[in-house]
C-alpha cells in the first residue's frame, strides 16, 4: 500500500531570480540566475545532479519545446532531463518529478527548474494563442483571457452567497492590498509598492468586476530546487531540514464544464486536491495547523475563493476572514507572504517553485523582514487553466521530523 | 398548386439612425440630407448574410417538420464564400437531413425571387417535398453616399411545397434584360453605380411594368384584385410611380421600408412578402416582384391555412426587437471602412483545420451535442465517454439539438483585455434548462443586460474571420432575451 511522499524527500537548496520585466535577460539568463543561487545554497557540484526537470508553460513565446533549453543552458553532463508543462502547475510539476525520482530511489540528487519569459510578446497580459490553442478549442471556445476566465467566479460567487457587487469588490481589494503590502518587503518581487483599497477599487476594469489591481503581474523569472533524501542531506551536514509533506494534483474531467451540478463559484479540483494533501501530510485541522500559504492569486477572486476550497475559511466565510485580516502577515494564517503572484509576479513555469522558495526560506528562518514566527507547515497551491476546467497542484512542506 | 407553407424573417437588432450618417459625412455630400430619415438595419459585428439566413431559416422552420425538406436554396450577393456552398452551410446549420439538394443563387438583386421561382417549380415537380428558400444580404457600400443610406441588412425565408400551403402560387412571370444599373466585378469590394434618374426611367418604371404587367395578363388578374403589391425600389418617388403606372392605388402598395430598415438586397422582396403575409387574411392576393437585370413577379393567393401557422418572429418581431445605434464610427469599423489599430494581440493565428471542422460540423454549425442513452444526460460537446460521473457509459450518445433549448446564464464577465471590435467581450457559462452547459460568447447585449440567471437564446454567429485566408468561422452564441425581444 502506497503511503505517500511525506518526509521521503528533503530540499537541499533553492534559488529564485528576481521577478519582473527583465528586458535585459533572456529566459536562459534567468535560468542561470536561479540555478547559481540554488547551487550555492545546496552546496553540491554540478556532477552530483543525476536527473533534472524543466518546467516551462508557454513554449511558443518562451524557451521552446523539449528539455534541451535546460541541459544546454546549464551545460548539464548528458544526464536525463525532462520538460513538463501543466498550465500554471508547471513549476510544481517539475518539483514533483524531481521529488518522485528521489523518493523512488532511482536517484540521490535531482534538480527542478521552472522558467518563463513572458515579456517578449510585445503586449501586456498572457499571449493570445488563436488557432495554436488546438483546432477543436479554436472552433468552439470563446477567445477567453485569463482575467476573463477567473472573473466569472465573481458573478457566480455573488449569486451563490447573495453578496452585492460593492461588498465583494471591497473584499477583493483587501486581498490585493495585503499582497502589495507584503511585496514591499521582498527585494525580488516584481511590484514593490503599497496600494490602498481605494486605489484598487478605482482602477480601470480589465474583466468585470476585476480591475487592474485585482490582476497579478505578468513577469519574467526562474526558480530552482535541488532535492535529495533526508538521510543524504544530513550526511552532507545540513541542519533544519525542510522536507516534503505532500504533493498532490487534481485535474478536471468535464464535470464543471459539461455536467449540471457545479455552480461556477468555486474550484472543484482544489477542494479535492487539498483534502488529499492534508491526508498525505497528516494534517487534520488545516485552519489550525497550516502556518502560512502561497496560493495561486492570479486574480484576487481566485485567492478569495481558494481559501474556502483549501478548507481554511468555511464556505462563504472567506470575505469575513479577509476583512478580519486572518491572511495578513500578522494574521493567523499569513498568505502571499512574499507578495504572491500578485506582486512577486507570475512567470508561469517558475511560479510553483517560487512559492516553495518562500516557504523554504521561512521554514529555515531566512526570510528577513517577512520572517514569520516559527512556522511549521507551509502550503503552496497552483491553479492552471480556467475555473471550469483546470489543473490544481498543492505542495505542503515543513520542518523535517515534525 | 404549390405555394408557401411557412415563412420567417430576420432583421438585425441594431438600427443606425440615418442622421448619424449625415452628421458625420454630410459635409462631403450635403445632398444626403434628402435620404436622412428614419433608420437602417445594421448587422452586429458578428452578423453577416449567412448568420441572418440561418436566423430567418430557423424562424421559418419553427414548429414544422424539417425532415420533409427536399432542397435548400440560398440567395445572396454578399454570402461569405465564393467557392463553398453557402446553401450547404445553411442546411448544415439548420441540422437538415443530409439527403437534401442545395443551391446558391447570386450575382443579381433579383436572386431572391429567382430562387423562389425555382423552389416553387421544384416543389411542383417534386415528390411531395418542401423546399426552403432563404435570402439574405449585407451589402457593402462606400462611406458618404446614398447607398449606405438606402440599404439595410436583413433576411427572409420561405418554405414552399405542394401541400398545406398558406398562400398558393397563382402564377409567375419573369423577364431578363442586361440592364446594368450597377455592377460589382469579381474580387471588387464595392458596387459601381450609374445615374439614378436613368435607373428610375429606363429601369424600375419599364421593367417592373413588364414583369408585373405580364403576370397580371398571364393570370387574367385585374390590378384592383391585388391586395398588396410588394417590390423593392429605394428611390422613394419612383416606388410610388411604378404602382401608379400599373394602375394601382397607393393603399395597394407595400412600403419599401426605407424608414424602418432600408433595402435589404436580394432578401428585400421576400421581406416585403413576409411582412404582408403576417397581416394577410384568406383570399388576399399578394404580388411580389424582384428587380435586377430584369425582374421576376409572383402572384400568391392566401388560404385558410394561414390561420393555423404558429406564431414566429417574422418581420414584425424583428422590427420590434430593436436597439438604436447612433455611432457611425461603429458602422464604419464593423464594415471595415476604417483602419484601426487593433494591437499585436489581434495578430494571433486563425487557421481553421478543415479536417477538424468536418468532424465537428454538426457541433460547430448546428450546435448538436449528445444525450446519453444510458443515463439521459444532455451534454455538449458530445464525447465518447458520458460526462455524468455516475454513468461514464462509452459510445452511448445520440444526437441532441441544443440550438432551440432554453438556457440561463450561470457565470459571465465583460472582458476588456480580449480582442474585440465591440468591447468588452462578454462571455460565460450557460446552463441549458433540460441539461447541458457550455462556455460561450454572448451577443446582442451590453454588460448591463447580463446577470446570473438571465434567460438566453442561442444564435448562429460569426466567431472569427481569418484575414490571411479569407475564411469566416461560425459558432453559436448566447443572446440574452431582453425585454425588447419578440413576444414582449
Amino acid at each position: 500500500m502506497a503511503d505517500g511522499i511525506k518526509d521521503k524527500v528533503a530540499i537541499l537548496g533553492m534559488g529564485c531570480s528576481r521577478f519582473g520585466e527583465r528586458w535585459d535577460m533572456s529566459a536562459e539568463d534567468l535560468m542561470v540566475e536561479a540555478y547559481l543561487e540554488c547551487m550555492e545554497d545546496a552546496g553540491v557540484e554540478k556532477n552530483a545532479i543525476e536527473a533534472a526537470w524543466l518546467g516551462s508553460a508557454l513554449a511558443q513565446v518562451n524557451v521552446g519545446l523539449s528539455a534541451l533549453p535546460l541541459s544546454m543552458t546549464l551545460r548539464l553532463p548528458n544526464i536525463p532531463v525532462t520538460r513538463v508543462e501543466n498550465f500554471c502547475a508547471t513549476g510544481t510539476e517539475a518539483f514533483r518529478g524531481a521529488c518522485y525520482a528521489v523518493a523512488s530511489g532511482a536517484y540521490d540528487i535531482c534538480l527542478a527548474l521552472g522558467v518563463e519569459k513572458l515579456k517578449d510578446t510585445g503586449y501586456g497580459g498572457l499571449p493570445e494563442q488563436g488557432s495554436n490553442a488546438g483546432p477543436n478549442r479554436f472552433l468552439l471556445m470563446p477567445s477567453i483571457t485569463a482575467p476573463g476566465s477567473f472573473a466569472q467566479l465573481a458573478s457566480a460567487y455573488r449569486a451563490r452567497h447573495g453578496i452585492n457587487r460593492d461588498d465583494l469588490k471591497e473584499a477583493l481589494a483587501h486581498v490585493s492590498a495585503k499582497s502589495h503590502k507584503n511585496g514591499t518587503l521582498n527585494p525580488k518581487a516584481h511590484l514593490r509598492k503599497e496600494i490602498s483599497v481605494e486605489q484598487i477599487k478605482a482602477a480601470p476594469i480589465v474583466a468585470d468586476p476585476l480591475g487592474l489591481y485585482d490582476c497579478c503581474g505578468v513577469s519574467d523569472g526562474a526558480a530552482c530546487a535541488i532535492v535529495t533524501t533526508p538521510e543524504i542531506a544530513r550526511e552532507m551536514g545540513k541542519k533544519d531540514l525542510v522536507s516534503v509533506k505532500a504533493l498532490q494534483l487534481a485535474l478536471s474531467n468535464g464535470y464543471e464544464s459539461s455536467f449540471n451540478e457545479w455552480q461556477g463559484d468555486h474550484f472543484v479540483t482544489t477542494d479535492k486536491c487539498s483534502t488529499r494533501a492534508y491526508e498525505e501530510a497528516g494534517i487534520e485541522n488545516p485552519r489550525e495547523e497550516i502556518s502560512m500559504m502561497e496560493v495561486h492569486d492570479c486574480f484576487s477572486i481566485t485567492e478569495l475563493v481558494t481559501m474556502e476550497d483549501l478548507h481554511i475559511s468555511p464556505r462563504g466565510g472567506a470575505i469575513k476572514d479577509v476583512l478580519d485580516g486572518f491572511y495578513n502577515l500578522d494574521g493567523e494564517v499569513p498568505c502571499q507572504v512574499d507578495g504572491g503572484l500578485k506582486c512577486f509576479g507570475h512567470p508561469i513555469g517558475a511560479s510553483g517553485l517560487r512559492m516553495l522558495y518562500e516557504m523554504y526560506l521561512q521554514l529555515q528562518g531566512r526570510a528577513d523582514q517577512r520572517q514569520l514566527d516559527n512556522p511549521r507547515f507551509g502550503l503552496t497551491h497552483n491553479l492552471g487553466g480556467f475555473p471550469f476546467m483546470n489543473v490544481c497542484s498543492i505542495a505542503i512542506v515543513g520542518k523535517h521530523g515534525e | 398548386m404549390a405555394g408557401i407553407v411557412s415563412y420567417g424573417a430576420y432583421l438585425p437588432r441594431l438600427r443606425l439612425n440615418r442622421m448619424a450618417i449625415y452628421n458625420n459625412v454630410g459635409f462631403l455630400a450635403p445632398a444626403l440630407m434628402t435620404a436622412a430619415r428614419g433608420e437602417r438595419t445594421m448587422c452586429n459585428w458578428d452578423e453577416d448574410a449567412m448568420t441572418m439566413a440561418v436566423a430567418a431559416g430557423r424562424d421559418c422552420l419553427r414548429g414544422t417538420d424539417k425532415s420533409n425538406l427536399g432542397g435548400v436554396y440560398l440567395a445572396s450577393t454578399s454570402a461569405p464564400f465564393a467557392d463553398r456552398s453557402n446553401a450547404g452551410v445553411l442546411a448544415t446549420a439548420l441540422n437538415l437531413d443530409e439527403e437534401v439538394s442545395c443551391a446558391d443563387f447570386s450575382s443579381t438583386q433579383k436572386a431572391g425571387t429567382s430562387a423562389l421561382v425555382a423552389a416553387l417549380q421544384a416543389a411542383q415537380a417534386g415528390e411531395g417535398k418542401n423546399f426552403l428558400v432563404a435570402a439574405a444580404d449585407k451589402r457593402r457600400t462606400k462611406s458618404a453616399w446614398f447607398h449606405e443610406m438606402w440599404f439595410g441588412d436583413g433576411a427572409a425565408a420561405l418554405s414552399v411545397g405542394p401541400d398545406n400551403v398558406i398562400a398558393e402560387l397563382v402564377g409567375h412571370h419573369s423577364v431578363t434584360y442586361d440592364f446594368v444599373d450597377h455592377y460589382r466585378g469579381r474580387d471588387e469590394k464595392f458596387d459601381y453605380n450609374w445615374e439614378e434618374r436613368w435607373i428610375r426611367d429606363e429601369g424600375y418604371m419599364k421593367i417592373y411594368a413588364r414583369s408585373i404587367g405580364g403576370l397580371l395578363e398571364k393570370t387574367g388578374t385585374r390590378i384592383d384584385e391585388i391586395s398588396k403589391l410588394c417590390y423593392p425600389c429605394f428611390l422613394g418617388r419612383a416606388h410610388g410611380a411604378v404602382a401608379k403606372k400599373l394602375g394601382a392605388s397607393p393603399e395597394q402598395v407595400s412600403s419599401n421600408m426605407h424608414e424602418e430598415s432600408g433595402e435589404c438586397g436580394v432578401a428585400h422582396p421576400l421581406i416585403l412578402l413576409v411582412r404582408e403575409l403576417e397581416q394577410a387574411k384568406p383570399g388576399d392576393k399578394i404580388l411580389v416582384a424582384g428587380f435586377g437585370q430584369g425582374s421576376d413577379a409572383l402572384l400568391f393567393q392566401v388560404t385558410d391555412k394561414i390561420k393555423d401557422l404558429p406564431s414566429r418572429m417574422g418581420v414584425a418581431g424583428s422590427l420590434a426587437r430593436r436597439k438604436e445605434e447612433h455611432s457611425y464610427a461603429k458602422f464604419l469599423k464593423w464594415n471595415e471602412l476604417i483602419e484601426t489599430d487593433m494591437g499585436i494581440r489581434a495578430e494571433s493565428p486563425k487557421q481553421t483545420a478543415l479536417t477538424a471542422l468536418w468532424r465537428n460540423r454538426k457541433l460547430v454549425l448546428a450546435f448538436v451535442g449528445g444525450k446519453c442513452t444510458q443515463c439521459g444526460t444532455p451534454q455538449i460537446p458530445s464525447e465518447r465517454i458520458c460526462v455524468n460521473p455516475d454513468c461514464g457509459a462509452v459510445d452511448s450518445q445520440e444526437d441532441y439539438e441544443f440550438a432551440d433549448q432554453p438556457a440561463t446564464i450561470l457565470t459571465y464577465t465583460g472582458d476588456m483585455l480580449a480582442v474585440s471590435v465591440d468591447p468588452p467581450a462578454i462571455y460565460g457559462l450557460v446552463q441549458f434548462t433540460k441539461g447541458g452547459r457550455m462556455m460561450v460568447d454572448f451577443t446582442d447585449c451590453s454588460l448591463a443586460d447580463v446577470e446570473v440567471g438571465v434567460p438566453v437564446a442561442m444564435q448562429f454567429r460569426r466567431k472569427y474571420y481569418d484575414q490571411q485566408r479569407g475564411f469566416t468561422g461560425y459558432f453559436w452564441k448566447a443572446a440574452p432575451e431582453l425585454s425588447t425581444g419578440p413576444g414582449e
